[in-house]
């Protein structure tokens, strides 16, 4: 490793997944260029990286794409091990434990898109139902973790959870602009509330955050023309 | 390690549990299965996997780990000597999470799609997906196994296992849809492979006949039908 390194990014300014590729590349102190793709134009490096699913984030390590979020968090974690933190822990079941729950804030992420789907209101609550339900055994299984009331968020000390909390839920304001509803209520979840404005004071996250109102005005073309990413 | 620290909450069918049980059977442990009626879930199950309430769930001592993929990884990992599950390289782990992530999430679907299918032309059309992605899988065979005669190599790994415990259900999508789905003269490395792995030590008596596994899905389509009536 080192001067041969060459790191990758290729993503999309607003995309939640990429983000969290973004945040775990700065968190490890992983130097990488970044492309911006247009998605409603692939280009054509996109579509050779990425032929099965021709999204982003791809990472491309010395010329090797690799796809999928998650699957990229740990191929980050695993190849620069010593760089920086760790983001999954060692011990064997705290990393199924953090697996688990990564897992899950994914599915916390799938229920809060229908939410921009414009379809009519009936499914609109159904999905605000599923998604407050989510979030509410999120919120008793991140207890569990944190024994303390709440989570104590140190820039040295991030890892995978983190890295999915922030980029799920770290948008919430512009969400919450754009959809009329709360989408973090603290008082429902203190814990995940508390815990998402933390990590967006952090520096390393700002960086990475979309600006609110070209996010805002992103959110609201995509209720209205129900894209799908 | 005594067979009663290892648990293993499963169902026959569920080829999630199917995972689970070749992946112990690969690294030579000893546990107890305890079956599960996913009909009228047990006290034991609801507390072990409060989250999602299903199968598997993997007891060791007394910590409870839920979802087939993170039970694998955790075998993998606490029973660390040989034979490893995951490849050694983190490019071939990566690759290895990709492909299990589109089984998982893109191509078992379009599988059930196919078996679910009622009309002549919805279930050509399914079958049509269910062969596009049966290429791309064929291809990262060849990719993945460099010659030998598993995913993981010389020896059953990871991909194998994930990809494996669908057979007996694409054996039955067979039986039921009359199509060949596994076919020579479309995916033959994945034919042959598919051979080696039904017939190997680990996967002996796991994964259930496909004649069963139809019976299971009448059954459970009677249930099904017979709730929906009860409930209008």
């Amino acid at each position: 490793m080192g001067e041969e390194d060459r790191v990758i990014l290729h993503g999309m300014w607003a995309s939640t997944y990429v983000k969290r590729v973004e945040l775990a590349l700065k968190i490890k102190g992983i130097p990488f260029e970044y492309v911006e793709e247009d998605l409603s134009n692939k280009s054509a490096l996109l579509l050779k990286y990425n032929p099965v699913q021709k999204k982003v984030p791809v990472l491309v390590h010395n010329g090797k794409p690799i796809c999928e979020s998650l699957v990229i968090l740990e191929y980050i974690d695993e190849t620069w091990p010593s760089h920086g933190l760790q983001l999954l822990p060692k011990d064997p079941y705290e990393r199924a434990r953090v697996r688990f729950w990564a897992a899950y804030i994914q599915q916390l992420l799938e229920s809060m898109a229908k939410l921009f789907n414009p379809d009519h209101k009936e499914a609109q609550e159904k999905a605000l139902e599923e998604m407050y339900e989510k979030q509410r055994i999120l919120e008793e299984g991140m207890r569990e973790f944190f024994p303390e009331e709440s989570p104590n968020v140190h820039p040295e000390k991030l890892g995978i959870l983190d890295i999915m909390i922030v980029s799920t839920l770290g948008a919430f304001r512009a969400q919450e602009e754009v959809l009329g509803v709360k989408t973090l209520d603290p008082e429902k979840n203190p814990l995940l509330f508390s815990w998402v404005e933390a990590l967006i004071q952090l520096p390393v996250v700002k960086e990475i955050i979309p600006p609110f109102e070209k996010l805002v005005s992103l959110l609201q073309f995509i209720k209205q023309n129900g894209i799908r990413f | 390690m005594a067979a009663s620290d290892v648990k293993l909450l499963g169902a026959r069918p569920s080829p999630f549990v199917n995972r689970v049980q070749v992946a112990l059977n690969l690294k030579s442990i000893d546990y107890e299965f305890i079956p599960q009626n996913l009909a009228e879930k047990s006290e034991l199950l609801l507390k072990s996997n409060p989250v999602h309430k299903k199968v598997p769930v993997l007891i060791h001592g007394d910590q409870p780990i839920s979802e087939s993929l993170v039970i694998v990884h955790y075998v993998d990992e606490v029973w660390s000597g040989p034979p490893s599950l995951l490849p050694a390289d983190p490019y071939d782990r990566a690759t290895a999470r990709f492909w299990a992530a589109y089984i998982d999430e893109k191509w078992s679907p379009l599988v059930r799609n196919l078996i679910n299918a009622t009309d002549e032309q919805s279930k050509a059309a399914a079958a049509e997906k269910v062969f596009e992605g049966l290429k791309l899988l064929e291809d990262a065979f060849v990719n993945s196994s460099k010659g030998k005669g598993f995913f993981g190599g010389e020896k059953l790994g990871f991909l194998d296992v994930v990809l494996g415990c669908y057979l007996g259900w694409v054996r039955a999508g067979e039986i039921i849809t009359g199509l060949k789905i596994l076919d020579e003269t479309k995916t033959a490395a994945l034919v042959g492979w598919a051979e080696r792995f039904t017939s190997n030590k680990a996967v002996d008596g796991v994964i259930p006949e496909p004649e069963e596994l139809v019976s299971f899905m009448k059954m459970q389509a009677r249930a099904a039908a017979a709730a929906d009536a009860s409930s209008k």
